[in-house]
């Protein structure tokens, strides 16, 4: 029993590797939706990928699939060389995520919420301790409110807090699920700018689902376009911008998205279908665009 | 922050008993952060208990009789609030989970689904414990109850076996909810109400219907009330109460690891199907 898991995982092998993947779900009776179809993608040690795209273009259940919530129908999900679907317990040491919402207990204070995190992944307290306060201390938390109900802070700082639970426990590959939306613009610029620093100062590799074209182009190495569950694009910010573009003059990321997806950033992220429900039409506009 | 890339280099049995006094103490946490609800529903059991330990006390022709009654009626009333509380906590793991949003995190860590049980268990049965004592020392003081001859010790391990196969129970019900999102925890209650008809918590299963009767046997909560009534109205001894204890030590040993099986196909069919998110 003695053995750890670190010698399970190969860390010269890919942060993460998708071949192949769909999954479907039933909606009535015999009648079946998409929210993934073949997806591959490759995420190397160390980069950053973003992927772009509308609710219900799959993005929540791309995250899920990789962090074992999910099981694909088909394809392979592989983190650092281990089968996810298979071996899921081994995995699953390796990554952590951020969603959306924060997921917290409401009642229970940050460094109440942060212990039993940390214990999840074998951390005690006398080991976890010292780490969250350093943690919390470069997030410019302050340590004073540790105590506090999470219900008594800000959405911002509950995501900050969020990634602190992240960082506590070493993520070599780190699953950020739309961390900004929804947050007011200082919030935001304060959780960018922590997921810059995590960028800057960890060995861990990140997906980063996300609306905010700005966020993708600043903080991604590579970008990803998602429609409908397939994805469609996959590029730097400015291979993409060079395969959208069409005069003489380069498109904006959000040039760019609209051209993909056929739809501005204002429709894609203001629709409130769960991201499970994928339709079939801006699939097939982003098709007809591409061949334009 | 270099520092905190350190890999934690230890054995998955630590890990897992680090995760399982993570969950007990986290219900401890929210136990303490809900404490004015506690108080309540302690308050309410505790009337609860007291409403019927006085049907008790209007029946029987002799003091004794009186006695008797009141003492079977609060055994019954103290073992289910105990045993009831264990498989109620057992039973909402998963809705509780996506009551709070936490579903998904807790479910992609790597801790294994027996230690979120086995935490949840350990601290249910502590906690039942401490209700169970401050209800008893508030029901002792309205009624002389018949407790002369108690063989307290020999109750008490019979309830330790039960606690086992009650968590197990648990397990096996906190599945509803895996696999019906929106009603599967009303099920559960069902559970909970059919145990509590076919146990024999407040009267022998004697005056049940013929049909019913043979119910109670796969209840463990009626070997339990059969042994603590023996020892605790008539002191009876362990020995002597082994046809109600080898039931329970056999539910004991097939309920938790058959709820562990089921829990975990409950959680693989969730997973397949794609319900196993925050929103119910």
């Amino acid at each position: 029993m003695n053995h750890s898991v670190e010698r399970t995982i190969d860390h010269a092998q890919n942060a993460l590797e998708l071949r192949d993947v769909s999954k479907r779900f039933q909606k009535k009776r015999g009648e079946y939706t998409f929210a993934l179809k073949g997806v591959s993608l490759t995420l190397k040690r160390g980069e950053v990928v973003g992927i772009l795209g509308p609710n219900g273009s799959g993005k929540s259940t791309l995250v899920r699939v990789i962090s074992t919530l999910t099981v694909p129908d088909s394809g392979t999900v592989e983190i650092f060389g281990v089968d996810a679907v298979a071996q899921p317990k081994i995995v699953q040491r390796y990554i952590n995520r951020v969603s959306v919402e924060a997921s917290f207990f409401k009642k229970m204070s940050s460094l109440e919420n942060l212990l039993f995190g940390a214990k999840l992944y074998g951390i005690m307290d006398r080991e976890s301790r010292p780490r969250i306060e350093e943690i919390l201390c470069s997030i410019g938390f302050d340590v004073k409110r540790v105590g506090e109900p999470m219900e008594h802070l800000s959405r911002g700082t509950q995501q900050k807090i969020a990634l602190a639970r992240a960082l506590l426990t070493s993520p070599m590959l780190m699953l950020l699920d739309e961390p900004t939306t929804g947050l007011d613009p200082r919030s935001k610029r304060d959780v960018q700018e922590l997921i810059w620093k995590i960028r800057a100062g960890h060995d861990s590799s990140i997906l980063l689902c996300t609306h905010d074209m700005g966020e993708a182009e600043e903080l991604c190495d590579r970008i990803g376009i998602l429609v409908d569950g397939e994805l469609i694009a996959l590029d730097t910010s400015l291979g993409l911008k060079q395969r959208y573009q069409v005069g003489d003059e380069l498109p904006t990321l959000e040039d760019v998205f609209m051209l993909a997806t056929g739809q501005s950033i204002e429709d894609a992220s203001s629709e409130t279908d769960d991201d499970d429900d994928s339709t079939t039409p801006t699939s097939e506009r982003a098709n007809e665009l591409i061949e334009v | 922050m270099s520092s905190l890339h350190a890999p934690l280099q230890q054995s998955n049995l630590k890990r897992e008993l680090v995760a399982i006094w993570g969950y007990a103490q986290r219900n401890y946490f929210l136990t303490r952060r809900y404490f004015l609800w506690e108080v309540v529903w302690l308050v309410y059991s505790t009337m609860n208990a007291l409403t019927i330990g006085f049907i008790g006390v209007s029946v029987g022709s002799t003091a004794e009789e009186t006695a008797r009654a009141t003492t079977f009626l609060l055994i019954g009333t103290l073992i289910w609030s105990y045993l009831s509380m264990i498989f109620d906590i057992l039973s909402e793991t998963v809705s509780w989970e996506r009551w709070e949003g936490t579903i998904e995190y807790t479910f992609m860590s790597p801790a294994s689904r027996a230690s979120q049980l086995i935490g949840m268990g350990l601290f249910a049965v502590a906690y039942g414990i401490v209700r169970m004592i401050i209800m008893l020392g508030a029901i002792s003081l309205f009624f002389d109850m018949s407790l002369g001859n108690a063989n307290y010790l020999g109750a008490l391990a019979i309830l330790v076996i039960c606690s086992i196969s009650l968590v197990g129970f648990g397990m096996i019900a906190a599945i509803m909810p895996l696999i019906s999102p929106e009603k599967g925890q009303q099920v559960t209650y069902i559970f909970s109400a059919v145990l509590l008809l076919i146990s024999g918590i407040y009267y022998s299963i004697d005056v049940l219907p013929g049909w019913m009767q043979p119910l109670a046997k796969v209840s463990p909560i009626y070997y339990t009330l059969n042994g603590m009534r023996a020892m605790l109205l008539d002191g009876a001894s362990l020995a002597s109460q082994w046809g109600n204890i080898w039931p329970l030590l056999i539910m004991g040993l097939v309920f938790p690891p058959l709820g562990l099986y089921l829990f975990g196909r409950g959680e693989h069919y969730a997973k397949v199907t794609g319900r196993l998110k925050r929103t119910g």
